[in-house]
């Protein structure tokens, strides 16, 4: 239920994947550029392979710390399923950034009862506009270390939010150890040039 | 200063400023960064993990006593443990000031019920405080020490998972130093004999009656005036919630909500044509408001189970007839996807017990912790969880009554052993029980994030201490069969849980392999999976460890093979042991065809 000049981010994955470190930087960035903000998660059963999201609300007042199923302008998916799962809670025009990431649970490998879908990003493009799919495990290896599909993801989100690059730079500079900084701040930049493109869309 | 803070780390910022002398607590999602934070930022503040909940309660009574002010920390359940102080607490009152927060957690997202604790607080008889942000939560802990020493009574402030857990911006307050007290004796006050609990009783009900007149003047209780007709009386979350939906209603925000400023409900409903009551879980504003005989209606739209949110308040408000239109989603909700459950992490010292209790088939009464886990598919290997520390009680029960024919296990962990379990054991041996306990010792409480415990060997605050020996305590208690296991020896789990269900006697079987995750990462060599031994017969996926993955390829009847994930494994090795090809191989072992 965002007004004008307000955005709601929904960040999903699996545990240990780093969705509350992401939802943490965006956070401060927009607290930093003067907006209100609020955070909300649930935490628990993060560290057990179960669903982690996330929810980021910045506007000039923000009251709700959660986001409603169809409002949020920014998805972002750190795996293809969750994506997928999770696509109803952006709005039809919202921008949805899915890493290409596959994690398939035991309770699929070990039934029959359970599928995995066949291909979670095709599904997720029939149903919204804007689907930024990244080989950010890919690119993350490019660069050198497989822990970095995070930063990368940012990069891109950074694309459609009204902040200005610096602030971004800020906050990894504050959050991340002082040896992982230089890298982060490549990932950061090597997502930033991944937009929506005519071939995306 | 302004910080981005959750309402756990704002209540831990209000103590420091308050000038809190003692914070103590037992972890529980969701208050256990309360004090997480304070040992880690606001290290001028003592603050330590108690075993349970009700010493916790006694020690923050103790130092309240004592002349310092003091902070208690617990879920909401947590409170069951600790009643009963705190409802004695209400008469004898304080010293220094004193708070108990509980941190409720409607809709379970880590919790065994939903109970709603603001019954509690009228139950005891104390002023109930709700913040609805972070901002509030670190004012609110400092305005609660001042109303607990102006009218000498223990503070609740009532959290919830979305106050908890939400971060928010934070303008940060003056650290104060807290009133300067001593103790004094004071037997009349602090002594509950009947002869003086009457008399404090009586200070009860008169302390009500003030307390009751302060609730009507509070600025905690606000009357935010939009010129609406329609005026909603709401506190805690549900605030945030309603003005989601409607910003410009009227709103009577109840942030002292027991006891209730009648009068001001009062003449917020004479001066609205039409009131309604958003509350989370129970009837707690309403059901008083309706006794005090207004016309007024909530749960009928809301009801009373669960979270709310700004939808499930928008749909009531519809439903009442005071919003015509909700907007909706436009993507379809995607059908028939698979389920991600929590698991036992890889290499989790918990898993070879519930491999062989599952194929023992015997009854297990289980305890809460990341070992409830047991109970998901395709383990199932769990048949009980009511409360910490229940399980060995209720396997003795089921035992007694002869309930399973092959047997009556109770599994509990480390620190809810200390917790609650040891006056189980106890039972077991004094009432002759043939109950057999696995206490699963991974040396951590680690479904809440691996906090410390009296066996443990350190304390929050990063100090030495002595460790509890646990096989020496079951000892000393009368247990005679006593035995060691190696929680990554399948076949010595498997043989030893036999003999000792088949025992006339109680036994304990004690298993020690830490944690995996915490203090430290275990990231022993890992295993791998020679695809020309594997005939995809699916035994290792059914242990149900995430990192055991299935192949691209296939056995004949087109049934994945399996394959291993080498940066997830962390070489415990019990696929491996069960593995009916032995096509699990640890990596250094394994030499791939044509190499
Ligand atoms: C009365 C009460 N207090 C706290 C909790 C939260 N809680 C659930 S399990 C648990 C402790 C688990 O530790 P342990 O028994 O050692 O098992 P582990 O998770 O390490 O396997 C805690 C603190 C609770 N459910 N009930």
């Amino acid at each position: 239920m965002a007004g004008e000049n307000s955005y709601d981010i929904l960040i999903v994955g699996v545990g240990g994947q780093g969705v509350l470190l992401a939802s943490e930087l965006i956070s401060d960035v927009a607290m930093n550029a003067g907006m209100d903000v609020k955070k909300s998660e649930v935490h628990g059963m993060s560290q057990r392979g179960g669903i982690v999201s996330s929810h980021v609300r910045i506007g000039p007042v923000v009251y709700s710390p959660t986001i409603e199923h169809g409002q949020a302008d920014i998805l972002m998916a750190f795996e293809q399923a969750e994506g997928l799962r999770a696509l109803d809670w952006m709005k039809k025009d919202g921008v949805a950034i899915v890493s290409t990431t596959r994690l398939v649970p035991s309770i699929v490998t070990s039934s029959k009862e359970f599928n995995y879908p066949h291909d979670p990003i095709a599904t997720m493009r029939k149903n919204a506009e804007h689907v930024i799919a990244v080989d950010a495990d890919k690119i993350a290896m490019e660069l050198g270390n497989p822990r970095l599909v995070n930063t990368i993801l940012l990069g891109v989100m950074t694309n459609y939010l009204p902040f200005e690059i610096g602030l971004w730079q800020d906050a990894i500079k504050r959050r991340v150890k002082e040896r992982f900084i230089d890298i982060n701040l490549k990932a950061l930049d090597r997502g930033r040039q991944i937009k929506l493109s005519k071939v995306e869309v | 200063m302004r910080e981005l803070l959750s309402g756990n780390e704002a209540v831990a910022r209000g103590a420091y400023e308050a000038g809190v002398k003692m914070a103590v607590g037992y972890p529980g999602t969701p208050s256990t960064e309360i004090l997480e934070t304070l040992a880690m930022r606001y290290r001028s503040v003592y603050s330590q993990w108690s075993p349970n909940e009700k010493v916790a309660y006694e020690v923050g009574i103790g130092a309240s006593i004592g002349g310092g002010r003091a902070l208690v920390t617990m879920k909401h359940v947590g409170l069951n443990v600790a009643a009963d102080p705190f409802m004695t607490h209400a008469y004898t009152g304080v010293n220094a000031g004193f708070v108990v927060i509980t941190a409720d957690d409607p809709e379970m997202h880590s919790s065994q019920n939903e109970q709603d604790n603001r019954i509690f607080a009228r139950f005891a008889q104390v002023p109930l405080l709700e913040p609805s942000n972070s901002q509030e939560a670190k004012d609110m802990v400092v305005t609660a020490y001042e109303i607990s020493e102006i009218f000498d009574t223990p503070v609740m402030v009532r959290l919830t998972t979305r106050v908890s857990h939400s971060k928010g911006i934070v303008t940060l307050g003056e650290v104060t130093e807290g009133p300067d007290k001593k103790f004094i004796k004071d037997p009349a006050k602090y002594v509950m004999i009947p002869s003086n609990a009457r008399g404090r009783h009586a200070v009860v009900r008169g302390r009500l009656q003030l307390l009751k007149r302060f609730a009507e003047d509070t600025p905690l209780n606000i009357v935010e005036c939009n010129g609406s007709k329609l005026g909603i009386i709401t506190g805690g979350i549900s605030y945030q919630y309603a003005k989601e939906v409607l910003p410009d209603a009227d709103y009577l925000k109840l942030g002292f909500s027991y006891p209730l400023p009648m009068k001001k409900i009062a003449d917020f409903i004479a001066s609205h044509e039409q009131v309604i009551v958003v509350e989370e879980l129970e009837p707690f504003y309403e059901d008083q408001i309706k006794a005090a005989g207004f016309h007024i209606e909530g749960k009928k739209y809301f009801g009373a189970q669960g979270e709310l949110s700004p939808i499930r308040v928008a749909e009531g408000l519809k439903e009442a007839g005071f919003i015509d239109e909700i907007p909706l989603a436009l993507i379809p909700h995607q059908e028939g996807m698979f389920p991600r459950p929590p698991v036992l992490c890889p290499g989790c010292p918990h898993r070879g017990a519930f491999m062989a209790l599952k194929k023992l088939g015997v009854a297990v009464a289980g305890d809460i912790g990341c070992y409830t886990l047991g109970v998901m598919q395709p383990l199932n290997a769990l048949d009980t969880c009511i409360c910490m520390g229940a399980s060995i009680g209720n396997a003795i029960g089921m035992e007694k009554v002869k309930g399973s024919k092959k047997g009556t296990v109770a599994v509990i962990g480390d620190s809810t052993f200390l917790h609650s379990g040891v006056t189980g054991l106890m039972d077991a041996v004094y009432n002759h029980s043939n109950v057999t306990i696995i206490i699963l010792d991974n040396r951590a409480t680690a479904m809440t994030g691996g906090q410390q415990h009296p066996a443990t060997g350190k304390t929050l605050m990063g100090d030495d201490a002595h460790e509890i020996d646990i096989p020496s305590l079951c000892k000393a208690l009368g247990v005679k069969n006593y035995r060691e296991v190696d929680a990554y020896d399948y076949e010595q789990m498997l043989t030893t849980i036999k003999e000792e269900i088949e025992r006339e006697e109680p036994s304990v079987i004690h298993t020690s392999r830490p944690c995996v995750l915490m203090p430290k990462r275990i990231m022993d060599e890992p295993y791998v999976v020679d695809l020309e031994l594997c005939n995809g017969c699916s035994a290792c996926f059914r242990i149900a460890c995430p990192a055991i993955v299935a192949s691209k390829e296939t056995n004949e009847h087109g049934r994945p093979k399996a394959e291993i994930d080498v940066t997830l494994c962390t070489g415990c090795s019990l696929c491996a042991q069960i593995c009916p090809t032995e096509a699990i191989i640890l990596q250094s072992k394994f030499v791939p065809e044509g190499v």
